[in-house]
């Protein structure tokens, strides 16, 4: 590259504009160099582009189409319906009542998890022998799967077998139906969930907090303030950044969850853990009413995109970014 | 901040750490301690295995359910991903770092705003797109769907912006081809960040739940996790064979854990901190 070359995409790359006394002949090889370097890019993006134009643009557009017909048994548009589909989900008591689980789900799930992570993360940030090992052991949940998971919290909460029941049992309380009656199901779904999301939560924190200045404590503790105040008036507002971006991925994952329904309670009982997207699951492969289910995915859509607006447009006022 | 203090309060984190370290980990213990109970002291209530720690239980998971098989198909489907995901995503980082077009800016806007699209809201045009294509129990159809990602992306970026920009017109005047200068220069040296998308994409892919449930009707390229689902809705009172299952389910991604947490804790704290 001569050193012409190199100067003028200097000036390109501060935004600088051409210089008007360019001649034809450096402005012919110039075209040519940014026609070569938007087909490279082109080519270098090619297979994510084509990923994502196959199996993300095509199906979100083509679910907002497919969502203003009835369908057929194999999902194929047959009668086109207006607005039928959304009017019929949003007057039908399933999916409000399933609006209202995944909502309350969310509400249990991501503060409660937040609180204990943070928790984790306060005692893991020691500098203390065999620190190594807790860190790892906290982390673990990250490694482990909804389905594995849900698989060994049903034993836990097994009526009769399970160990949470055999623990009240000392105590002289009678057993809960953990997943079987509908006012306590949500709880143990969410507990799972919790559970689930410690080890992402922990090692995020814990990242965070790492990066934080020691000074600020060091000047704060000889000032006299105590840990719980270092705590709130220092690591909670400076982390601020991070427990925003965590809670976000939270309230998202929320109201993504499937598995540990589809293992623990199928939705049950009585609707009480028929999560938003466990009831598109339902509607679009059981019942295989692809149109009425593609609404409820527009809606769910929908949702995602103005929880993470208002999320933002909230939270930033309130974050501390250093 | 330092909790430690003091000799007794050097104690009390100590205390706080093991029970803490207990919680968190008791469902992994309970597990593992119900899989190597055998079933008649599992009926009879017990916490504990009782010496010597009976294994028929792995026997027989192994034995009765194609196990092996659901954990082979796992495993190859999570290295496709890991190993494709790497390659597109490692690419399209380049040219958002390295190549200037026109177009870039709104490409990447474009890029990041897929972040927003939740996945599920994509499932049923995708199980007809991949049933269409007679994709249905193939590995392409389980791999496919997942081989780009805007967090990928985001992150390989994140690293690659680090790397010195006269490197790279150093190799132009050592008239390296582009391409040259992205295989042996750029991913060398931000091999840490790879690092840390290959962990996560490896355990994110084993443990895949939803769609390996739609696209494997029959057991040719089934995963183990709906293996796990069919099993413990068969043997519903061999719970302690259907532990054993689980523990094989996890040991896979908890090794995998404990052998990448260090780039997947530098990665995602990257990943919060920077974005």
């Amino acid at each position: 590259m001569t050193a012409v070359d190199t100067k003028a995409r200097r000036a390109r790359s501060t935004g600088r504009a051409q210089p008007p006394h360019e001649s034809p002949e450096r402005r012919r090889l110039r075209r040519r160099r940014e026609w070569r370097n938007l087909l490279s890019g082109l080519a270098y993006l090619s297979p994510v582009l084509v990923i994502f134009a196959v199996f993300l643009f095509y199906p979100a557009i083509k679910a907002g189409w497919l969502s203003f017909f009835n369908t057929n048994v194999r999902g194929l548009p047959t009668v086109f319906a207006g607005l039928g589909n959304y009017i019929a989900t949003l007057t039908s008591d399933g999916f409000r009542q399933s609006l209202v689980a995944t909502v309350s789900f969310a509400v249990m799930v991501v503060p409660t998890t937040m609180a204990i992570a943070l928790c984790l993360a306060v005692l893991a940030n020691e500098k203390l022998r065999g620190m190594a090992f807790f860190r790892t052991v906290y982390a673990l949940p990250l490694a482990i799967s909804a389905a594995a998971a849900a698989v060994v919290w049903r034993l836990i909460f097994h009526p009769s077998q399970g160990i949470l029941n055999a623990f009240l049992g000392i105590f002289g309380i009678s057993p809960v139906g953990w997943v079987t009656d509908p006012n306590v199901a949500l709880i143990s779904v969410s507990l799972t969930t919790i559970w689930m999301h410690l080890g992402f939560t922990f090692i995020v924190l814990l990242g965070g907090m790492q990066s934080l200045p020691t000074e600020l404590y060091e000047s704060a503790s000889l000032d006299g303030a105590g840990r719980w105040r270092q705590l709130r008036n220092i690591t909670v507002p400076l982390l601020s950044p991070v427990l925003f971006f965590v809670s976000i991925v939270l309230v998202i994952d929320s109201f993504q969850s499937f598995g540990q329904i589809d293992i623990l309670t199928q939705g049950g009982p009585a609707g009480a853990t028929n999560l938003i997207v466990y009831e598109i699951y339902q509607n679009a492969f059981v019942h295989r009413q692809v149109g009425y289910a593609s609404a409820q995915t527009v809606i769910l859509f929908l949702i995602v995109v103005v929880l993470s607006a208002v999320q933002f447009r909230f939270g930033e006022r309130k974050v501390h970014y250093q | 901040m330092r909790l430690v203090q003091g000799r007794l309060s050097r104690i009390l984190v100590w205390i706080a750490l093991i029970v803490a370290a207990f919680m968190t980990s008791f469902p992994l213990l309970y597990a593992i301690s119900a899989s190597l109970m055998s079933q008649a002291d599992f009926n009879a209530g017990a916490v504990l295995p009782t010496w010597p720690l009976d294994f028929s239980n792995y026997v027989d998971a192994f034995g009765k359910f194609p196990l092996l098989h659901y954990l082979l198909n796992t495993l190859i489907m999570s290295l496709i991903v890991m190993v494709a995901l790497l390659i597109t995503c490692s690419m399209a980082a380049f040219a958002f770092t390295f190549i200037r077009f026109r177009g870039r800016g709104v490409l990447f806007g474009v890029m990041l705003s897929t972040l927003m699209i939740p996945w599920e809201a994509t499932i049923i045009v995708n199980f007809q797109t991949v049933r269409d294509l007679n994709w249905l129990n193939t590995f392409q159809g389980l791999t496919v769907p997942s081989l780009a990602s805007a967090f990928g992306i985001f992150l390989l970026r994140q690293a690659f912006r680090t790397l010195p920009h006269e490197l790279f017109e150093a190799s132009q005047i050592d008239g390296a081809s582009r391409f040259r200068f992205f295989v042996s220069m750029v991913v060398p040296l931000s091999r840490p960040m790879l690092a840390t998308l290959a962990v996560y994409t490896f355990i994110n892919t084993w443990n895949k739940y939803l769609w390996p449930l739609l696209v494997t009707t029959d057991d040719r390229v089934r995963t183990v996790q709906i293996g796990l689902r069919s099993m413990q809705g068969e043997a519903t009172t061999q719970w302690p064979m259907v532990m054993a299952a689980t523990v094989m389910v996890m040991a896979a991604t908890t090794i995998v854990l404990v052998l990448g947490q260090r780039q997947l804790k530098a990665g995602l704290a990257a990943g919060a901190v920077k974005g």
